[in-house]
């Protein structure tokens, strides 16, 4: 060592500690930023019709009066309903996976499963175009109203043009299907084996093992895996908007068309012709932003409340 | 539970057990058939539309044979491109800063926002790149597209990195710290270098996520149909293109709709397989 | 490699091991005094003052938690980079002290090596690259390339492990056993031509074959560097020191010349330690 000296400041520490603390701390500002913009753009429209803007079926952009209920109708119903469906299913096929399925099917079957995650919600909207929605107009639709007698409730009236809620429903319980499957896998063989074969051992068969003894342990994660799953689905633009419709309209008929904010927003904002519609329409963005806040926290509230109770 | 077990008849409930898992069974099939059916449909649609002129070909007015995707695929590269530009120094440096302070409470605000961002819709994340990079100067371009995909990045990317670092040993950090390394050339070139395999398949995760969004680049791409390398200027993508044929009312469109839906497909699974090949070959024998 | 180029190497391979300082001892190469280093409140040095002989091998025993890693630690600001650990008093490296006022610690881990008690090589660089890692922190200072690898040869057969891996310099260094990988440790703490090694615990983790090899390599180190070696083995103290310093919850309990303190020590307590009453 030709340096002689002990003494020396240290720049490049200074600099990386500086560096790494700024991107850290780019991420809250980002928010910030994200939060003031939106509430900016969307405090016009928010100011002028107040609460109604929540309240209000009536979307006029002629007139400037802009109401944003059937959206934020069709968001609860079109997530509840893709629950309703995905959720027995998914849970079903995480039970296949961690319980019955052999050694050899389970790794292809959880990845053919995981796989629906992957696949990009515009070509999920694809196919709702052209294999689902003609599948409900003419076949499912007809079957359910008339063979079923269903058409006489509330649920199942109306013509069935084939873009509708329950398209949507359908196609929302496909992608968010792999989303509280894996979450109910994982916490499923978190549990311990020790509470099986008590259940066994105390001549229980399968089944009742896992009703009684697997699932009442994984009931926490499992919530948290359907709250994350309703997270995404609230979401959801691309797919939903091609097959419900695009109506701002609310009907308790799953064959009507309706909106989701997720899809208004998609739909209107390129053709949002003066500013009232578009603060309408960032506005309706806030309203989605700040129920996908409150549906998370809720989520990581049961995941950490899980976590406890695993000590 | 034990009373209810012997109350009914081992007969009744053996049968109510074996009904329940061929219920099971039923549901994985119903679960994966949707999957393979897509799958394959799009195979069979996409696979006839596609052609090498898809790759090569602009697209064509309606009428017209022989159109493609040309500026499609170029620009979901170049949005790949920014976005990493973005979404990875950001996502690598908050993930060393997080795993080098770990229990500061500045730490712990970061990495719950770090989660929340993650759980944005996109679209949230696309009317807000749209008010902040788009409306003041009044014109759609790449730039705005990337960096919204690049917002997307960050919290996968961050919390990827921080959870590699912390599993590379503090031995690693002590015998480099004890040679005389400063702290920072430590974090750098021993640190996070050990933990680059890691990184580098969740940045490929990442990649493969971000490249089938179409909501984020509805107001800040915007599309195009023309060919655009340019950043301050709208720009197709793949996703983007897909829409707005498939919505469109003409056959032919729709036919290179599907083509396009493959070639995403197809495009998100390689990246994907890729980042797990990645792990896989780069780890030497004998890790202590 | 030609016959003349293997020669010529031999000559600076020569060359780099000559300019090692006389091993003759004159004056201590660092002195500890009145040293306490603290783990938050816990006071796990307490008022510790020691001389370590230059070109020596000096050893400190004691049994488990009596401080003797944290002392070691002390050495060469190593304690510092663990939350709330700090050190009060003096260590004089060759007259300066390394705690002083504006003492960059990283020049003070250039000059006062280490090696921990498991092997830990850098997995993603080679065996050679390992052994030079000690120069890329160096920076401008570092000599050029050529002489980094005849220090590196140097380096790898003072550390007996040339002969293993002299034909495959370019592999993982992670593709070794656990005594080669410690071995390689040394080399690369060596590289840099420290003034002192401290060694904590090297042979704990190894095989009895790799803990003889590098009793043997620590033995004949004295003269090139001076050596302090942390050990639970009061065996391995024996054979390889030249003077042994014994420390009992977190004080110096005696220090004397190995054969001595072994045969004749002077406080019972030590007595009662090397002889197994307790530890």
């Amino acid at each position: 060592m030709t340096s002689n000296s002990l003494y020396g400041a240290s720049i490049g520490d200074r600099i990386y500690r500086i560096a790494t603390t700024a991107f850290a701390l780019s991420i809250p500002l980002l928010l910030v930023l994200l939060g003031v913009e939106i509430a900016v753009a969307a405090w016009p429209a928010l100011h002028t019709f107040g609460f109604s803007f929540l309240t209000s079926s009536r979307w006029d952009a002629v007139d400037g009066v802009f109401g944003a209920a059937p959206a934020i109708y069709g968001t609860i119903v079109s997530s509840v309903l893709a629950l309703v469906i995905a959720t027995p299913l998914a849970i079903g096929v995480a039970i296949f996976l961690s319980e019955f399925a052999p050694p050899w099917l389970r790794q292809p079957v959880a990845f053919l499963v995981d796989l629906l995650a992957a696949i990009p919600s515009v070509v999920y909207g694809l196919w709702g175009i052209f294999v689902l929605v003609p599948l409900l107009r003419e076949q499912v639709m007809p079957f359910l109203s008339d063979r079923l007698h269903l058409g006489g409730t509330p649920f199942f009236s109306g013509p069935a043009y084939g873009p509708s809620m329950l398209a949507a429903g359908l196609i929302l319980a496909i992608m968010v299907l792999p989303y509280i499957s894996s979450v109910t896998r994982e916490v499923l063989m978190a549990v311990p084996r020790s509470q099986r074969e008590a259940a066994l051992a105390l001549g229980a068969t399968r089944w009742e093992m896992i009703r009684g003894a697997v699932l009442p342990y994984a009931s926490s994660g499992i919530l948290g895996g359907i709250i994350l799953g309703l997270g995404r689905a609230l979401g959801e633009t691309m797919a939903v908007t091609m097959v419900i419709g695009n109506r701002h309209e609310i009907s308790a008929s799953l064959f009507a068309p309706g909106y989701t904010m997720a899809s208004l927003i998609a739909n209107e904002f390129s053709e949002a012709t003066n500013d009232i519609h578009l603060s309408a329409l960032m506005a309706v963005g806030a309203v989605l932003l700040a129920l996908t806040l409150v549906v998370n926290m809720l989520a990581r509230w049961l995941v950490w409340r899980v976590q406890r109770q695993g000590r | 539970m034990a009373t209810a077990i012997r109350r009914r008849s081992l007969r009744l409930r053996r049968a109510r057990s074996a009904a329940m898992i061929a219920l099971t069974v039923i549901a994985a099939l119903l679960a994966t058939l949707p999957l393979i059916f897509i799958l394959a449909l799009l195979i069979r649609q996409g696979a006839s539309s596609l052609s090498v002129a898809f790759f090569t070909a602009m697209p064509k007015p309606v009428g017209e044979t022989g159109g493609g995707m040309a500026n499609a695929v170029a620009g979901t590269v170049m949005l790949i491109g920014i976005a990493s530009a973005i979404g990875l120094p950001v996502g690598i440096g908050a993930g060393l800063y997080l795993a080098e302070h770990r229990g500061a409470r500045l730490a712990s605000v970061v990495r719950f926002l770090s989660d929340v961002l993650n759980g944005l819709p996109s679209i949230v994340i696309g009317i807000f790149a749209w008010q902040f990079l788009v409306r003041p100067v009044k014109h759609f371009s790449a730039l705005a597209g990337g960096i919204a995909l690049g917002v997307m990045m960050v919290p996968l990317v961050t919390r990827a990195t921080e959870e590699m670092i912390r599993l590379v040993p503090d031995a690693l950090r002590e015998a480099a710290l004890a040679l005389g390394y400063p702290r920072w050339r430590t974090s750098l070139t021993v640190v996070l270098r050990t933990a680059l395999p890691g990184i580098v398949t969740a940045a490929l995760v990442a990649v493969a996520r971000i490249a089938g969004e179409t909501a984020p680049l509805l107001f800040t791409a915007f599309g195009n149909q023309f060919w655009s390398t340019s950043v301050t200027q709208p720009i197709s993508a793949l996703p983007l293109q897909i829409f707005s044929y498939a919505i469109s009312p003409y056959d032919e469109w729709h036919a290179l709709a599907w083509a396009g839906a493959l070639v995403l497909l197809a495009l998100v699974l390689i990246i994907s397989l890729v980042a797990r090949f990645v792990t896989r070959s780069r780890f030497g024998a004998g890790h202590d | 490699m030609t016959e003349p180029r293997r020669a010529m190497t031999a000559v600076r391979v020569g060359a780099v091991a000559e300019r090692a300082p006389d091993a003759v001892a004159h004056g201590p190469i660092l002195e500890v005094r009145a040293l306490d280093a603290y783990f938050g409140a816990d006071r796990a040095v307490r008022d510790v003052s020691l001389d370590i002989g230059e070109g020596q091998v000096t050893a400190i025993i004691g049994p488990s938690g009596c401080g003797k890693s944290t002392l070691l630690r002390s050495l060469n600001r190593m304690h510092e980079t663990v939350a709330t650990a700090r050190v009060e008093g003096e260590v004089l490296l060759e007259g300066k002290d390394i705690y002083a006022r504006g003492v960059n610690p990283i020049e003070v881990r250039r000059r006062v090596g280490m090696v921990f008690q498991r092997p830990t090589p850098f997995p993603t660089m080679s065996i050679r690259d390992n052994v030079i890692a000690g120069f890329r922190a160096a920076g401008r200072n570092a000599p050029p390339r050529a002489e980094q690898h005849d220090i590196a040869e140097w380096a790898l057969r003072r550390s007996a492990l040339w002969d293993e891996v002299k034909d495959r310099l370019g592999d993982s260094a992670t593709a070794m056993s656990g005594g080669q990988q410690q071995r390689l440790c040394i080399a690369r703490a060596l590289a840099t031509r420290p003034r002192v090694l401290l060694l904590d615990e090297p042979t704990a983790s190894l095989d009895p074959l790799s803990t003889q090899m590098i009793e043997e390599l620590v033995y004949e180190l004295r003269g090139d560097v001076s050596v302090v070696i942390v050990t639970h083995n009061m065996q391995q103290a024996a054979r390889v020191s030249d003077r042994t310093a014994f420390m009992l919850l977190g004080e110096l309990v005696e220090v004397a010349p190995t054969s001595r303190l072994f045969t004749a020590p002077a406080d019972e307590r030590t007595e009662a330690y090397i002889t197994g009453r307790f530890g």
